[in-house]
């Protein structure tokens, strides 16, 4: 900040430029070569000053390719280029200050210089002066987020200049409130900077709330009597900080002598050690930390050891001091202007953080509703309960990687894999109930355990066809990223568009389940297969294709959780404890049920999480035991059925 | 008296290792314990592959003291009591001479009872929390200080980080990482406000609650930056949801301690580009050993696309020195290779030379790379050799502690009261 | 059906070996193959058996314990409890508390003790501490570790906490009629809320390592791994011996006849007013309480616990070595538990030869478990006795003719449409 300051200063009061104005750009490079080849954040200032002093035209194109390591310098002859697109293994070299061509390089003896993250920064911030306005809007607004990484009083200015021929209206707010900040921050007059921070208000912004934070930036202090300072307010030990910790605060200040800490005390009882005793104690009585104190007082009552603090001294000293914090800023008016405006921000904020975490919780909700939704026909409707439920969720997901391996596209490809993901599963679905599960409709326990066989047999076949590793499936461009409502509230695209096929598929089964032929037979034969039977329905057609309908559905979510998350032989196992309970506690036999279930879960998981957000594993416990304790009392779920349908 | 005996014990082996040089059994047994099967068979196998091409070569030079070396391969399985069961076996049954062996802490752990007991010999390729010294296991991967710290200091000063998000999957080695680097943060000045830390389970996919704190973290206008000991498949939900909140290195960096080659190639790279990983290698390094290496992995393995990671380098640094130190001692018995491995030096595939020091770690350089888009690593700061150390310094109870097993025979040794703790480790 | 048959009709009162004659072969069976084991091993025999192949043996037997309790609660109660090993894994830890803690403690005091000056109590305890937790990251002991000092107390634990857990668990689901496939699901929930717990490191049990070390018997330090393993081969024998014995008087008799009219008709046997739920809690505790001895029997053997040992699928193996065994029928749960098991270790541990069909070989760690996975669909459907079915064509005894559990039915097309048994809801 200080180098940015001495260098704008030297520039605009023009002293240095014509100075260093004869000397090319290579020559300035090759003074700071080590520099430039290895740059590092803390040393690299010295070489971006000599650069802007000089007052080059090239220096900026310069500082861009170094910024985007083409900066590479040739071991034949020394010097820096710009390189181009290497053709084998020949680069060709550009001149780094016109950038016209310079020959070719073996790529053995060229050595690429590789500014770090934290370089780059600097470099970009070096670069405000010359992007602030470029007729590039991209740099334009690269130089902007540059000065709101950094900001710099010394920008203020730089900023102002550049706004009234901002034509970009999007940019020019932006300039427009990062210029306010800037002012709030490093403005002339107290009126200046109050009014500059009252004018911030209700703005959600991540770096309007960081610039009043670093206006409220406090110190912590301890002295006899509160100092004359802007001070934030005072604390107190004991409360606001461990006693211990402000102790030590008063011993590191110099206020009071230090207290023999018990490790330290035991050694220096074993230097003292004579016949047996330590000043006159036997030792085996110092395994009694009484006695230890004890015999070292009396040590330091002979001058043998530093003397330690007794108990009574050590809380009189802790009275007798102020523990305060002090805000840096020395101006209060600007501090609680600060402080006020920040108040009423934050406020704002915890509402926008609760709309955000709720809009997560649906979006949790949407995505077990999905990987649930398949076994609420399944286990809900027909009570068939299939273990390898999971693992359709996963053909489906390996489904849509194998097609991304065949269609490069990926927005064609997800159009391909969806259906396709369906039919597989669906297929696959069908396969197991006539091998399988029609022999068990008796035996539910058995069919548990059946499909369990088949669900580790899919899951060790995966492994053996795609590897343990995970498997890249990746969403179209059109889904990455994030709607933003506002600074807090943000919601990624991939997220909505779950939520969006979990709204679809929840409308087509109480479509399919109520309004159409398929799903009165389907209805008639879990009541009464033997009445449906003789009404002219053919159950085991009915059962099949009921089947096949949930497995298939299965399949279509596993695409979209294989969007979001990831692609594993194991993922079906990450959701099927889950997805039983979103059906079990909904309420078995009704979709609606199971929207409930998944809404309530993905509710309380994100509120748990809310609460004790270090720990993401105990939410996931305290939700598990709360559904068991929920099924406790409400056996049947949250959507009850009541009738003939309840089956009992 | 413990000291006294354990003084007298090189030389007593040594004096074994004379006479059984002469009957020296062939051929030589090197057992492998890595996991073909469950969770952990895609990061084992390929750590399997690489010591079946260490012996393959090592045959084709001529063997070991006039003996053909043997690769005996048991599977353990992914299950942490059966690698203690299959250490055994490979022990007793097989009577190998060496081991090289695990990838988790916990299969680790499982496995140093049975080989203190029988005094085998394992080589632990991976990086791993520290807090560990047993005579009987070489650590070729990254201590603490070799990998968690040179990239935190990194982050303070050639990032400007001022605020850090610890975030690790629930197990041990994030866990004493975190711990070790709360401790370092706030000795480096970082007040605790300042650093937050949050575990989540393993393969944990809905990230979007924790990167939007990650996010908010930045609302004192401080620089935030991740670190991150997030394991296995669950960095792949973790670096979408970067990716789809816009999340750019040059906002927030997150340096990775369990990313390396093999996890980025379950990732579209092109949203990560610039974040962080910190090893003691990259597949990228520009050496002719490293150059050399993943044209024999490639032409062992028949597919010119596998990539190498940093454990498959501390098996080669690993091998090489149990080979050279058996040369030296001119036996294979524990003991006797086990002096020999002291001081024993092998140049690293990224350039320099790494050195066996009597706590059993190596001395190698901690490298810095950024992520790219093709799923490789840009080699962005690389350190003189940082010597690993057993018992980091930024803990409290540990600071105290040393391990030597050269001069002071032990692995746990108290510097301040001068006693040694235990011989045998605290699994 | 063996039972059952036995005692449908009103005989007079034999006695209870009379009554179950597979007692005493059993008994005689488990007793010749653990002195062959002795005689074979290396510490008091010949050497033949190899040390880890005796913890193996000893191992399996603790499984075979736990298999007969399963079988107990899901083949005579119809109960399938997805959470038995969970109850196996609290058996587990809680012995194994006391192992580290007790291991440490020697360590620590001779280290504590070679120093000049003697240490207090605290400091003790605070080295235990660091000793255990310092590997993950923490050095204060929590509140469950109360009780690791005492041997005595802990082995209280082992009881006390699986048997109160089943308890309070079981009476909350039986008290409001949770049954059938519901029930299962609700135990696999409470058995996945155990070990994502324990995952936790704010668990205090050292997370995701769980306990380590645990072969190591602190006191019997001069015995040899080769000793130990027979003294707890024996030990696991005898734990499996009794538990058979106690477990074949629990399913003779009339409460026998109880326990297995509420898996084959639950509403009736409520009816005719025996109180159901109190059956099934004190089975269910029971078995648990079993299942929690045969895990603090077979971790000292396995030498770790760790929170994976506990995951869901693991009590789902075990149902899947009771029914492969044969359920309703203790022997078949043992024959099941051992034969899988092993067979499952010779088939992972590359003792199977890999198969070479020309275009693909098939390496069986590769292949074992999707073999193991459609073999348990085939018992399911045609051989719903298990392997202990086959001693039925021994003795040439047929199971009663039931309208129920076992064996294909016609599915959707079934005739007697509207007559199956509740439990089919």
């Amino acid at each position: 900040m200080l180098r940015a300051l001495v260098l704008s200063f030297l520039l605009l009061t023009g002293l240095i430029a014509p100075a260093t104005a004869q000397t090319d750009l290579q020559t300035i490079l090759q003074t700071h070569a080590a520099e430039v080849e290895s740059p590092g954040r803390q040393s690299v200032g010295i070489v971006l000053n000599d650069l802007a002093a000089s007052g080059l035209p090239g220096v900026a194109a310069f500082l861009e390719a170094w910024q985007g390591r083409e900066v590479v310098r040739n071991a034949q002859d020394g010097l820096f280029y710009r390189q181009g697109r290497a053709q084998g293994n020949d680069v060709p070299l550009l001149d780094i200050a016109t950038g016209a061509p310079a020959g070719t390089a073996p790529k053995s003896a060229l050595t690429e210089s590789r500014p770090n993250g934290g370089v780059r920064r600097e470099i970009a911030s070096a670069l405000v002066r010359f992007q602030l306005s470029d007729p590039d809007i991209a740099k334009r607004s690269a130089a902007v987020d540059s000065i709101a990484r950094s900001p710099d009083p010394e920008q203020v200015a730089l900023l102002a200049e550049s706004i009234d021929d901002e034509p970009d209206p999007a940019l020019k707010m932006r300039k427009e409130q990062l210029a306010l900040m800037l002012t709030a921050r490093f403005g002339e007059t107290t009126e200046a900077r109050v009014e500059a921070i009252e004018a911030l208000a209700g703005s959600l912004s991540l770096d309007v709330r960081a610039t009043l934070n670093q206006i409220l930036t406090t110190t912590d202090g301890v002295a006899a009597e509160a100092p004359q300072a802007n001070i934030a307010r005072l604390r107190e030990p004991g409360i606001d900080m461990p006693l211990f910790t402000a102790y030590r605060e008063l011993v590191d200040a110099g206020l009071a002598p230090p207290r023999v800490p018990p490790a330290q005390l035991k050694e220096a009882l074993a230097q003292h050690v004579e016949g047996g005793t330590v000043a006159g104690i036997p030792l085996a009585q110092l395994s009694d930390p009484a006695r230890r104190e004890e015999a070292y007082q009396a040590l330091a009552a002979q001058g043998l050891v530093a003397p330690t603090v007794p108990e009574a001294d050590f809380n009189r000293a802790l009275e007798a001091h102020v523990f305060y914090s002090a805000y840096a800023e020395t101006d209060p008016a600007v501090t609680d202007a600060a402080r006020r405006t920040l108040d009423a921000i934050q406020t704002k904020v915890g509402v926008n953080q609760t709309a955000d975490i709720a809009l997560d919780a649906l979006s949790l909700a949407s995505i077990y509703f999905l990987a649930a939704i398949g076994l609420a026909i399944t286990f809900g409707v027909m009570g068939v309960i299939n273990m390898a439920h999971g693992e359709f969720i996963m053909m489906g997901a390996y489904t849509g990687y194998v097609v991304q391996l065949f269609i490069p596209n990926y927005t064609l490809s997800l159009v391909v894999a969806l259906p396709l993901a369906f039919a597989v599963t669906f297929a696959a679905g069908v396969a197991m109930e006539r091998l399988v599960i029609r022999w068990l409709y008796h035996r539910p326990l058995e069919t548990l355990l059946a499909t369990f066989g088949i669900s580790i047999a899919l899951q060790q076949l995966a492994k053996n066809i795609f590897g343990t590793q995970a498997r890249p499936l990746t969403s179209p461009g059109w889904l990455d990223g994030a709607l933003v409502i506002n600074e807090v509230i943000q919601i990624s695209y991939i997220r909505i568009a779950i939520f969006v096929l979990a709204l679809i598929f929840l409308g087509l089964i109480l479509f399919a389940l109520n309004r159409t032929r398929l799903g009165l037979e389907v209805r008639a034969v879990t009541q009464n297969p033997g009445m449906a039977a003789s009404m002219g329905i053919d159950p085991d057609r009915i059962n099949m294709l009921t089947f096949g309908l949930g497995s298939g559905i299965a399949g279509i979510a596993g695409v979209a959780i294989g969007l979001y998350a990831k692609v594993t032989s194991e993922m079906g196992q990450d959701y099927i404890v889950q997805s039983f309970m979103t059906v079990v506690v909904g309420g078995v036999g009704n979709v609606w049920g199971t929207l409930a279930g998944a809404t309530l879960i993905g509710g309380l998981q994100k509120g748990i999480e809310w609460f004790n957000p270090s720990n993401t594993l105990a939410a996931q416990t305290y939700m598990i035991l709360f559904i068991i304790l929920f099924i406790q009392f409400r056996p049947k779920g949250i959507v009850a059925l009541k009738g003939r349908a309840a089956g009992d | 008296m413990t000291s006294k005996l354990l003084a007298t014990l090189p030389a007593a082996a040594l004096l074994l290792s004379a006479t059984s040089a002469l009957a020296q059994d062939c051929p030589i047994k090197v057992g492998v314990l890595h996991s073909l099967s469950g969770t952990m068979a895609i990061s084992e196998t390929t750590l399997k592959d690489t010591v079946e091409m260490l012996v393959a070569q090592q045959n084709e030079k001529g063997g070991l003291l006039g003996c053909q070396l043997e690769a005996v391969v048991v599977d353990p399985a992914s299950d942490w009591p059966l690698f203690a069961e299959k250490a055994r076996e490979l022990l007793t049954v097989h009577n190998v001479d060496v081991i090289f062996g695990n990838w988790t802490s916990v299969s680790r752990k499982s496995v140093l009872p049975v080989i203190e007991e029988l005094n085998g010999l394992l080589f632990y390729p991976v990086q791993y929390e520290g807090e560990e010294s047993s005579k009987n296991v070489f650590y070729t991967g990254a201590a603490p200080n070799q990998q968690a710290i040179p990239a935190t200091d990194y982050f303070l000063e050639e990032l400007g980080v001022e605020k850090f998000a610890l975030l690790g999957t629930d197990y041990v080695y994030p866990r004493t990482t975190n711990n070790i680097l709360e401790s370092y943060l706030i000795s480096k000045g970082i007040a605790k406000e300042d650093i937050f830390v949050n575990y989540t389970p393993f393969g944990h996919s809905d990230w979007s609650t924790i990167v939007s704190d990650v996010v908010a973290l930045g609302a004192d206008g401080k620089q935030v930056g991740v670190i991150s000991t997030i394991n296995g498949d669950a960095n792949i939900g973790f670096y979408k949801e970067l990716a789809a909140q816009g999340v750019s290195a040059d906002d927030i960096p997150v340096v990775a301690f369990s990313v390396g080659e093999e996890e980025l190639s379950g990732l579209d790279t092109s949203n990560l580009v610039g974040h962080l990983a910190a090893w003691n290698y990259f597949m990228s390094a520009d050496t002719p050993e490293n150059a050399s290496f993943i044209e024999a992995w490639h032409a062992y393995i028949g597919n010119t696309d596998r990539v190498t990671n940093d454990p498959m380098e501390a098996h080669y640094i690993g091998f090489n020195m149990w080979v050279n130190a058996a040369t030296a001692a001119g036996s294979t018995d524990v003991d006797a290779v086990r002096m020999a491995m002291y001081g024993q030096t092998f140049p690293n595939l990224t350039g320099g030379m790494a050195e066996m020091l009597p706590n059993h770690h190596l001395s190698k350089p901690v490298l810095i790379g950024e992520i790219r888009a093709d799923g490789q690593f840009d080699i962005i700061s690389q350190t003189d050799p940082v010597p690993g150390d057993a018992w980091t310094d930024f803990l409290p109870e540990s600071a105290v502690l040393t391990s030597d097993w050269k001069d002071l025979g032990c692995g746990m040794y108290n510097t301040q009261t001068s006693t040694c703790v235990q011989i045998k480790s605290n699994y | 059906m063996t039972f059952t048959a036995t005692n449908a009709r009103p005989a007079p009162r034999r006695s209870f070996i009379a009554q179950n004659p597979s007692v005493l072969w059993f008994l005689l069976a488990l007793a010749v193959f653990t002195l062959g084991v002795t005689l074979l091993s290396e510490a008091t025999g010949t050497g033949f058996l190899s040390t880890s192949f005796v913890k193996t043996l000893g191992k399996t037997l603790c499984l075979c314990l736990v298999a007969i309790a399963m079988d107990v609660v899901w083949g005579y109660c119809g109960i399938l409890s997805l959470g038995h090993m969970a109850f196996f894994g609290i058996g587990g830890y809680a012995i194994g508390m006391w192992l580290m803690y007790a291991r440490t403690e020697i360590i620590v005091t001779r280290s504590l003790m070679a120093a000049p000056i003697p240490p207090t109590e605290q400091e003790i305890v605070d080295s235990i501490g660091t000793q255990i937790f310092g590997v993950v990251g923490s050095s204060e002991f929590p509140l469950i570790w109360s009780f690791a000092d005492s041997l005595f107390l802990q082995l209280l634990m082992v009881i006390a906490v699986p048997g109160l857990l089943a308890l309070v668990f079981g009476w909350l689901a039986f008290r409001s009629r949770v049954t059938g496939v519901y029930l299962s699901i609700l135990t696999q929930a409470m058995t996945l809320a155990l070990s994502l717990y324990l995952f936790q490191n704010d668990s205090g049990l050292r997370g995701n390592n769980g306990l380590s070390g645990l072969q190591n018997i602190p006191g019997l330090e001069e015995m040899g791994q080769a000793t130990l393993s027979i003294v707890f081969f024996w030990a696991s024998a005898l734990a499996l011996g009794m538990g058979y014995v106690m477990f074949a008087w629990v399913v003779s008799g009339k409460m026998g006849s109880v326990i297995r009219g509420i898996r084959d008709n639950e509403a009736r046997v409520r009816f005719l007013g025996y109180p159901v739920e109190r059956f099934k809690l004190f089975v269910f505790t029971l078995t648990a309480v079993v299942a929690a001895i045969a895990g603090a029997l077979y971790y000292p053997q396995a030498g770790i616990i760790n929170p994976a040992e506990i995951a869901p699928i693991a009590s789902i193996y075990l149902a899947v070595w009771v029914a492969i065994g044969g359920r309703g029928r203790l022997y078949g749960a043992a024959i099941g538990a051992a034969f899988v098991s092993l067979l499952s270790s010779w088939f992972t541990g590359g003792g199977a030869p890999d198969i070479n069909l020309g275009f693909y070989r098939i390496q069986w760690t590769d292949w074992w478990l999707i073999l193991l996975g459609l073999s348990f669909v085939a018992v399911t459907l045609f051989a719903p006795k298990g392997i202990g079915g086959l001693f039925d064509l021994l003795s040439h005894r047929h199971a009663p003719d039931r309208v129920g559990d076992y064996g294909p039915d016609k599915g959707a097309l079934r005739a007697e449409e509207g007559s199956e048994p509740e439990e089919a809801k």
